[in-house]
């Protein structure tokens, strides 16, 4: 992997295109230039600048009505589905600008997938057909080739094992946990380059979420992940870097900033911006 | 000073249990007030009508009144004496008419005339209903809401004069006229549900389809109105009872026919119409017709509901 502390080491790069973002040799990176949403005429948060580095964790953390959900909805355009939103600035996905003119956000939503504090499971049909919900919808109707898909999917998610002789039972039987897990190997099935996740372990009980974490560091490998969380425990056991989100006190217009960005060890030892300091010794939030 | 749960009671403790009293008893007294006529109303309906029932009744088509024969006994109902035609002793009781008809056309006549009503009807409503809850608000949506509106509250007499203006006048009298007049008083209500119990559907669920890069469409009609499938069933059950009660329009356009008929180019009776048309017939034996009718629309809307609840509690039982 290239990264840019090596580039400016001096080491010898990987042939970079001009303008665009730095490109790695394995994974997929985004970097996010001057972005803001709107919800209406409303700011939601000031200008984030952000690089995710490929198959590493980001964690985003910061107090409620920041605007972790917003930014991270930018990432893969789910933002503008919500009615008179808009967003300024630019996401690139390795060299690619995700907000071009001429860009299907709904092919964008096939490389970024996103895993919700609700699974949104759907409980009437079989967890089979939950998993196999993606690949049907872009065309794959050869049952051999579904078959192998869930099946994938499902031991990527650790769901196999537990799931694997009643594929046609109806996902609502369920724990919370397998339901959480359901909905990572049914995001899987689509094969992502990238995952976000808003909260995935916020309705969850101890030992489901550390479920979750294991499964989140096994992931890291082969996918670049992004978690938005309000459990600090959480973002320091599993992330590789964490950028903090704050509302200025004393600003009066409540609008969020990315206020630092950092390996995680890095922000939580050693944080650079006194509000980070209050936040994570639970001063404010 | 020893503490007392009684003695705290703080100072307008009466003044407030008073008024909480006399709310209570308003209320009661409201509730009551409303739903005294529709118990009245169908009480009244189930026995009189029910008593009119006979297995023949609900398998003959309209028989012309005939004289009743010397000593049969005339199985009038407890409203034939009520109903205004006084019966003079001296005339005896063999002198009066017996119906020996039924309202078998009337019944065929309202499952057709609604059915096919709903057969047109369900789709528009649905796929409107769609539009409004599923697509941003623009000035079309905001048309076809309030024109969906105006529509709940048309008079229905209204829709039937324009059916016969438009239709039957250059057609004739049919049961097809009779659908399509429906068609204008059940779509709103179809629509409306619709778009309410779409709208009942969490965000959560389309978000996640969305995230799978989901079309829209795609969306609504494999996760989102399935979702939502009881309580549109619901809407359309509303609809049908709507329909299948409705007079004013079919006067107009069905008209009525006496005998049991399937053609929907030609006038068809319905049980509305059957009550409408026998209420004021000169043969009070005739009346059974009106409240028999009544008794079977009633049962036939009251079933069709009860139906409806039971299948749609049974899927939410097997899908939750
Ligand atoms: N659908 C929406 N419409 C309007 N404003 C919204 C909407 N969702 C969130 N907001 C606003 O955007 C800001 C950020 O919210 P959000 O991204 O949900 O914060 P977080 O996830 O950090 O708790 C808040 O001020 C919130 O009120
Ligand atoms: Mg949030």
């Amino acid at each position: 992997m290239v990264s840019v502390v090596s580039v400016m080491n001096g080491e010898q790069p990987a042939k970079q295109p001009a303008a665009a973002p730095v490109g790695h040799a394995r994974g997929h990176s985004l970097t996010v230039r001057n972005l803001v949403p709107f919800y209406g005429k409303r700011q939601a948060v000031r200008p984030v600048n952000l690089d995710i580095p490929p198959c590493q964790i980001t964690a985003i953390i910061g107090p409620s009505g920041c605007g972790k959900s917003t930014m991270l909805r930018c990432l893969n355009r789910m933002h503008e589905m919500v009615a008179q939103a808009r967003v300024e600035g630019t996401v690139w996905l390795d060299h690619e600008d995700i907000y071009a003119a001429g860009v299907d956000p709904r092919l964008v939503r096939r490389k970024i997938g996103m895993v919700f504090q609700h699974p949104a499971v759907l409980h009437t049909r079989s967890i089979y057909e939950n998993v196999a919900i993606g690949p049907r919808m872009s065309g794959i109707t050869r049952r051999r080739e579904l078959d192998d898909l869930v099946e994938h999917s499902l031991h990527q998610a650790a769901l196999w094992h537990e799931v694997q002789d009643r594929l046609k039972h109806p996902a609502r039987m369920l724990s919370g946990g397998q339901q959480q897990r359901l909905s990572i190997a049914r995001t899987l099935a689509i094969a992502p380059d990238v995952i976000l996740f808003d909260e995935p372990c916020a309705a969850l009980d101890p030992i489901a979420t550390s479920k979750i974490e294991e499964l989140l560091v096994a992931l890291r490998s082969d996918y670049t992940l992004v978690i938005v969380t309000h459990n600090l425990q959480q973002a320091v056991r599993i992330s590789d870097r964490t950028a903090v989100f704050m509302i200025d006190r004393d600003a009066k217009d409540y609008i969020g900033s990315l206020v630092e960005v950092n390996d995680t060890a890095e922000v939580f030892s050693n944080p650079q911006d006194p509000r980070t300091q209050d936040y994570i010794s639970g001063r404010v939030g | 000073m020893i503490s007392s749960v009684k003695a705290s009671a703080p100072r307008n403790y009466r003044q407030t249990t008073t008024i909480n009293l006399t709310m209570q008893t308003l209320l009661v007294v409201a509730t009551l007030l409303a739903v005294a006529p529709l118990l009245w109303i169908t009480g009244y309906v189930l026995v009189v009508g029910g008593s009119a029932l006979k297995l023949s009744f609900l398998t003959k088509d309209y028989e012309a009144p005939e004289l009743a024969t010397e000593g049969e006994v005339i199985e009038g109902f407890p409203g034939v004496e009520h109903q205004g035609f006084e019966r003079d002793e001296r005339d005896g009781p063999n002198l009066d008419f017996v119906a020996r008809g039924g309202v078998l056309h009337g019944i065929v006549g309202t499952m057709i005339i609604t059915g096919l009503a709903l057969i047109i009807v369900v789709p528009i409503g649905l796929m409107a209903g769609v539009f409004l809850a599923e697509y941003p608000d623009t000035w079309v949506t905001v048309v076809v809401r309030f024109a969906c509106d105006v529509l709940t509250g048309a008079p229905s007499i209204v829709v039937g004069v324009v059916a016969y203006v438009l239709l039957v006048r250059h057609l004739g009298f049919s049961a097809l006229a009779g659908s399509l007049a429906l068609t204008f008083l059940m779509v709103p209500t179809i629509t409306r549900t619709t778009e309410e119990m779409l709208k009942l559907v969490p965000m959560t669920i389309r978000d996640a389809a969305t995230a799978l890069g989901s079309p829209l469409w795609y969306a609504t009609f494999t996760v989102v109105l399935p979702a939502a499938l009881p309580g549109i069933v619901t809407g359309v059950m509303l609809a049908f009872a709507r329909g299948a009660g409705e007079t004013a329009p079919l006067i107009l356009t069905a008209f009525g026919n006496h005998t049991l008929s399937f053609d929907v180019f030609g006038p068809m009776h319905a049980l509305p119409l059957i009550v409408y048309r026998f209420t004021d017939s000169p043969f009070p034996s005739e009346h059974t017709y009106a409240w028999g009718g009544a008794f079977v629309l009633t049962m036939i809307v009251l079933g069709a509901n009860i139906l409806v609840r039971v299948v749609t509690a049974y899927t939410q039982v097997k899908g939750r």
